[in-house]
């Protein structure tokens, strides 16, 4: 049977955002400064980066654009040598300058606003790192020392109003904090020592009461000190398929190095002459520079992404693993179920009136202010209309749940009532040589096996009947479970329950599978199982036990309300403790990956047109007859240079906004995306440059620049 | 275009795929170690092989050891064939007398057959005496194509295992190679040939009185035995200078057909030995779709382009077919068209016709085939492997798009493997700009060109092309017999070969390594019809995108300038 006890003990704080959508938790609570849109401070400060970015140090971590700004220094100094020479398309020349460091400025440009909103995080969070005053406990002796001079396993006592010098374990007392400064979430939350509800961040605040907190991290390495790192930016670093990605990006750029290096002997060969400028036009139109420059960008994004639904990854990498995930492991309770049970009906033992039952029921929960407890006030005020009575006027006492009797009540004048789990109420009713009637038993047993929780309630030692409290499984999640096999994904139940118990949840969710009376250890096996299948699992935990779990998942997201041991153990943490949101978590990783692969095909994709747009102009003057290629109708070989150079500048910052916000997200089969995308990028990235160009030259002779 | 060429070209098609599948199969059981009805006959000669070579067919090699045994194999055999030819005039099977071959051509010839390229800068009938031809290039012929065939079983198997550290022996596949595939098809097909009128004789040459009571000199030798394995291990070096032009190559157009089928079936065969070999057929079905979409779309250009013809011939009054210079007349335009592009997709490099008097367009084909990596059918083992590196290209860029790491049959496609695979793209790219572009600005490389202009810029590119690509056919323009030529096609061809062998081998041990993951509703499909258009694509956008330019100002502006009315 499944223990009483947890309906006496709301479990986690995380169940009160239960029903909002975890897209509305991060825009109504997050850190103020995370919404969508970009101030103009913002876009000020990554106009003025995108310069700062052009020092070649910094440029050469990313091999294509680096490539560009050399093609761009090139053609300006020939610009500045032709200045003196006799050169002739002088105009032309410094155009073509011109747009090669636009194009430069473009890609850096994109990666720093990228970064801006990380940067604009992490202002706020230092100021909630300010040097404190800390009570360090030397023996007996209170010493007040800098939180900066705070070692691991220095022990600090802290008081109401104070804030927590730094991360810790609470060894002694209980506290309520307020931990909007990291979470957003201005609610206070309660620490206490011993359980999976020790861990306090350094830089909340406690609002009552005390705590003495053993620090678990040195100064510089907290955890506001790594989320500050982290949503800088400082410590990225290339993911696996980033690497990947950069490999195959690097070799096209030395393919269309030699490309156009070789295209001067064959020009030469042929009595035609490329200048310097129009073959540096050349090179940079074919490299792929728009995935090259948004590259970067799209990573970010991403981190930032799972940023602003207040989900903290540790590394890109995990975020990427996200992506591949295949098995979900995902708690019953706060996931698939509300978290709490709640009454829906009341079976009546032989002899008793279901009122009769209702009515006691009611009584008894009427100072209970659980879930659990209330559900039954409601259930017996809906169905046998009986109302709320006022306790203190009926001289009633309350008896609360003790571990010892496992049982709650209420006891009037003449009425003894209590109620619990069957086993505890038949221990009861052995006192008084009482036993549970058979068919009570039966009622009992037929619950259990629905994947219900039975309460027993006795009056006077006299069993009235079973109230029937359910797992209410969560509006939707059914549906959800649908999608997430459509897109492949398989999710897996755990839960301490009976195997009767969560099959019948598992079959009512909809799940593809479930794990009954799990353990750490049995848990650990399952993921190692499916692992060892070639699976990639994800799994969200909290407690110290889910430590080793956490970190054997290929993405472990630990809730922020969890043990400091389960953060360290996973790769991500949710700052709102909401275990649904691993379900996002896979999403965004499969939308990082998407936009990564839709940039690439569209930059590839775009060189046909770029081909057709500056071979005739090459060779217009020795071979007249290319001019058959000349498809657009570009008005004239210098307009038409400009033109691809121009919309390969463009195409950059036009496409800056689905580099941060990610292409869109189905959840669809590989199929089916695939061939969404393909028709969108693939195909749109073959005709959307003839398009641009021909405008652009269009333009370009209106203007008279060509 | 005629109902009756029609019918012709997709008579073979029919046929190609009809002999293409079962051989398939029949090499996934030689390759899988299977029992087959040939065993009879070949197995007591392999193990005596194994006997006497001390090869212990039971032990694996991982990649670089395997990597280490082909090189080693190649590059001794490649010394011997070199040495053979400087000492030729000599030895005995010389009825005509040939001197030692000059060291540079010797050195070019012995690359050339050790890398499956069968480049000729010499003329057969006048260079190599019979046990030149007999001991060195035929055996060549057969080495150099189980070389390949190892190379890409070894790849699949890379493929098809997971957490396995190798990939296969060597030694095994290459002599399981030779006796359960070559050998076999090539003694029925020797023997067809003679039936059909090709000659197999040691004598001297002949001097004979012609009907018109001139005197001429027939070339004569031991043509059918290296006949059929030219063809069969897309090695394409002919017994004479004008190859499967010359009436005692290919005398009637049953021999000619047999012998186009015989270019294309092993190459074609091998996609389904990997459908086989993986366990799942239609990864293999969908290899072979995309290699004949990108087939069909080469042989329209050319057909069309030699259909049509130039225009200025037609000006003067010529009825019939304009472009028939450089043709044989027993085979036709048809048959010209699909003999050039079949040889050409596969890196055979056999002619039954001069590409260098192709039209202009109808000679991109050929050079483009060759350029685009020898993957459409491609050489015997070198066109799968070339094709399985665009299909992990493939699956990378398109991949990502469904929102997965990108995998390909459960493997997941690292920094490893695309550092390989892009390698294996780029060296022969930039072997052929490369080259070409030092044979277009220096006077050693423009010297040998006998036209000018764009063609002779065509001819220099396909040149260079056609060594990397380890076609070995030639646009007959150029003199490729120069101390440059010899030794900078030489590099190209060996660049060539083994900077993709490398690469593939590499491959083939990292994903050898690898955990599979099965495949679910997520996963990327590499099978069906879109995985087809896809690649084929991939293949064309790379290649074109790579020699677009140079190709504007060679062919592409040639056949403009054609209609123009000015020809080279």
């Amino acid at each position: 049977m499944d223990g009483y006890e947890k309906v006496a003990f709301p479990e986690r704080k995380a169940n009160r955002v239960e029903s909002v959508p975890a897209g509305e938790v991060a825009a109504t609570s997050g850190t103020g400064k995370n919404k969508g849109g970009f101030d103009r401070e913002m876009i000020w400060q990554a106009v003025k980066d995108s310069f700062v970015k052009l020092n070649p140090r910094v440029m050469l971590s990313n091999p294509v654009m680096f490539v560009v700004e050399i093609m761009a220094v090139l053609t300006t100094f020939f610009t500045f040598s032709a200045l003196s020479g006799a050169h002739g398309s002088l105009w032309f020349n410094a155009q073509i300058a011109a747009w090669l460091w636009i194009t430069v400025l473009f890609a850096n440009f994109a990666e720093a606003l990228a970064e801006g909103r990380g940067k604009a995080q992490a202002a706020s969070l230092r100021r909630a790192r300010s040097e404190t005053r800390a009570k360090k406990l030397v023996g007996e002796r209170v010493e007040e020392v800098s939180s900066t001079r705070l070692n691991k396993g220095d022990v600090v006592l802290v008081e109401a109003g104070e804030v927590i010098p730094g991360d810790g374990e609470v060894i002694e007392g209980i506290a309520s904090v307020d931990e909007s400064a990291v979470t957003g979430e201005s609610a206070p939350v309660i620490r206490e020592s011993g359980g999976d509800r020790s861990a306090v961040t350094g830089g909340t605040r406690v609002l009552s009461d005390w705590i003495k907190v053993r620090v678990t991290a040195n100064p510089g390495e907290t955890f506001l000190d790594r989320m500050i790192q982290l949503v800088e930016g400082a410590r990225r670093q290339k993911t696996p398929n980033e690497i990947a990605l950069t490999i195959l990006l690097v070799g096209l750029t030395i393919i269309f190095l030699l490309v156009v290096a070789s295209l001067e002997p064959f020009a030469m060969y042929s009595g035609a002459r490329a200048s310097l400028p129009v073959l540096a036009a050349l090179l940079v139109c074919l490299i792929p520079t728009t995935i090259g420059g948004l590259l970067s960008a799209i990573g970010i994004a991403g981190m930032d992404r799972l940023l602003r639904r207040n989900i903290l990854a540790m590394s890109g990498r995990a975020v990427e693993a996200a992506g591949d995930v295949d098995v979900l492991l995902l708690d019953k309770t706060g996931t698939i179920t509300l978290g709490n049970r709640m009454a829906v009906e009341f079976v009546a033992a032989p002899g008793v009136t279901p009122q009769m039952l209702a009515d006691a029921a009611q009584l008894a929960s009427l100072a209970d202010e659980t879930p659990e407890g209330r559900s039954i006030v409601v259930l017996a005020k809906e169905k046998y209309n009986l109302r709320e009575r006022d306790l203190a006027g009926l001289g009633a006492v309350f008896v609360p749940f003790s571990a010892q009797t496992r049982m709650s009540g209420v006891d009037l004048k003449e009425r003894e009532i209590r109620k619990g789990a069957s086993d505890a109420i038949e221990k009861y009713l052995a006192e008084s040589g009482e036993k549970l009637p058979p068919a009570v038993n039966t009622v009992v047993e037929e619950i259990a096996r629905k994947g219900g929780t039975p309460l027993v309630v006795a009056e006077n030692r006299r069993v009235l009947g079973v109230i029937y409290l359910k797992d209410v499984v969560k509006g939707g999640i059914k549906e959800r479970f649908a999608q997430l096999r459509r897109m492949g994904i398989k999710t897996v139940m755990i839960t301490g329950d009976n195997p009767l118990t969560a099959a019948a949840i598992a079959a009512e969710a909809g799940v593809d599978d479930f794990m009954a009376e799990a353990t750490p250890e049995t848990k650990l096996a399952l993921i190692r199982r499916h692992q060892s299948a070639g699976h990639l699992v994800a799994m969200t935990g909290d407690g110290t036990n889910d430590a080793p779990a956490l970190a054997q998942a290929d993405v472990g997201v630990a809730m922020n309300s969890g043990t400091q041991a389960a953060k360290e153990a996973g790769n991500m943490v949710d700052l709102d403790s909401n275990p649904t949101k691993l379900i996002e978590v896979v999403e965004t990783g499969k939308q990082l990956l998407m936009t990564r692969g839709a940039l690439t095909t569209f930059s590839i994709a775009n060189d046909v047109a770029k081909y057709f747009a500056i071979i005739p102009a090459l060779f217009a003057v020795t071979y007249p007859q290319l001019n058959v290629l000349n498809i657009m109708g570009l008005a004239t070989p210098q307009s038409a240079i400009l033109s691809a150079v121009i919309f390969n500048a463009l195409i950059i910052v036009a496409l800056v906004p689905l580099a941060l916000r990610g292409v869109t997200y189905r959840p669809l089969g590989a199929n089916a995306i695939l061939r969404r995308n393909m028709f969108i990028y693939g195909l749109g990235g073959l005709i959307v440059p003839f398009i641009g160009i021909k405008a652009i030259d269009l333009l370009l002779v209106l203007l008279g620049l060509h | 275009m005629k109902g009756i060429d029609l019918f012709q070209l997709f008579l073979y098609l029919v046929l190609l795929i009809a002999l293409a599948v079962p051989l398939g199969r029949y090499m996934a059981r030689v390759y899988q170690g299977e029992r087959t009805w040939f065993d009879k006959l070949a197995g007591p000669v392999e193990r005596l092989i194994y006997r006497l070579t001390g090869v212990d067919a039971g032990r694996e090699m991982n990649w670089w050891q395997y990597a280490l045994a082909v090189l080693v194999f190649n590059i001794s055999g490649m010394v011997l064939l070199f040495l053979l030819q400087l000492v030729q005039g000599i030895l005995p099977l010389n009825p005509q007398h040939f001197g030692a071959v000059k060291w540079d051509l010797s050195l070019n010839t012995a690359i050339s057959f050790m890398t499956n390229t069968n480049w000729q800068a010499y003329s057969g009938e006048s260079t190599m005496s019979y046990l030149t031809q007999m001991a060195g290039l035929t055996v060549q012929n057969f080495l150099s194509a189980a070389t390949g065939m190892a190379v890409v079983i070894a790849l699949i198997r890379g493929l098809a295992r997971h957490t396995a550290r190798t990939i296969g022996n060597f030694w095994v596949d290459l002599t399981r190679s030779v006796l359960f595939i070559l050998l076999p098809i090539s003694v029925v097909g020797a023997l067809f040939l003679v039936s059909q009128g090709v000659i197999q004789n040691l004598s001297p040459y002949l001097n004979v009185h012609t009907l018109e009571g001139a005197r001429q000199t027939l070339a004569m030798g031991p043509v059918a035995s290296q006949e059929f394995i030219k063809e069969l291990g897309t090695n394409g070096g002919g017994f004479f200078n004008a190859n499967s032009a010359h009436p005692f190559e290919n005398p009637t157009p049953l021999t000619n057909l047999v012998e186009m089928l015989a270019i294309l079936v092993i190459p074609a065969g091998l996609a389904i030995t990997f459908g086989r070999m993986v366990k799942d057929v239609r990864q293999g079905r969908v290899v072979l779709a995309a290699m004949l979409i990108l087939f069909v779309l080469a042989l329209g250009v050319c057909y069309t382009s030699e259909v049509t013809g130039n225009p200025q011939i037609s000006a003067l009054g010529v009825s019939g077919p304009t472009a028939m210079e450089g043709k044989e007349v027993r085979f036709g335009i048809t048959n010209s068209a699909l003999f050039a592009t079949v040889t050409t997709a596969a890196s055979c490099g056999a002619v039954n016709t001069m590409h260098d008097s192709l039209t202009p367009l109808g000679g991109l084909v050929p050079m483009l085939q060759i350029m685009l990596g020898e993957v459409v059918f491609g050489g015997v083992g070198s066109g799968l492997y070339g094709m399985l590196i665009f299909v992990i290209l493939t699956v990378f860029i398109v991949g990502l798009m469904v929102g997965r790491t990108p995998e390909y049959l459960g493997k997941k496609i690292e920094s490893r493997e695309m550092k390989m695979a892009t390698l294996a793209v780029l060296i022969p790219a930039a072997t052929i700009l490369i080259g070409a572009a030092l044979a277009a600005a220096t006077k050693a490389g423009t010297s040998s060109i006998a036209n000018p202009g764009p063609h002779g810029l065509s001819e220099i590119l396909y040149a260079f092309a056609s060594g990397t690509g380890n076609n070995g056919s030639a646009f007959a323009g150029l003199n490729a017999n120069t101390l440059f030529y010899n030794l900078a096609i030489g590099l190209a061809m060996f660049i060539g070969r083994f900077g993709v062998i490398l690469p593939v081998l590499a491959i083939a041990g990292s994903m050898a390594a690898k955990k599979a993951v099965p495949a679910g509703p997520g996963t990327f499909e590499t099978t069906g019809g879109l995985f087809a258009g896809l690649l084929s694509a991939t293949v064309l956008i790379v290649g074109a995108l790579t020699f677009f330019p140079a190709l504007a100002l060679g062919p592409i502006v040639e056949q403009l300038l054609m209609f123009a009315g000015k020809a080279f």
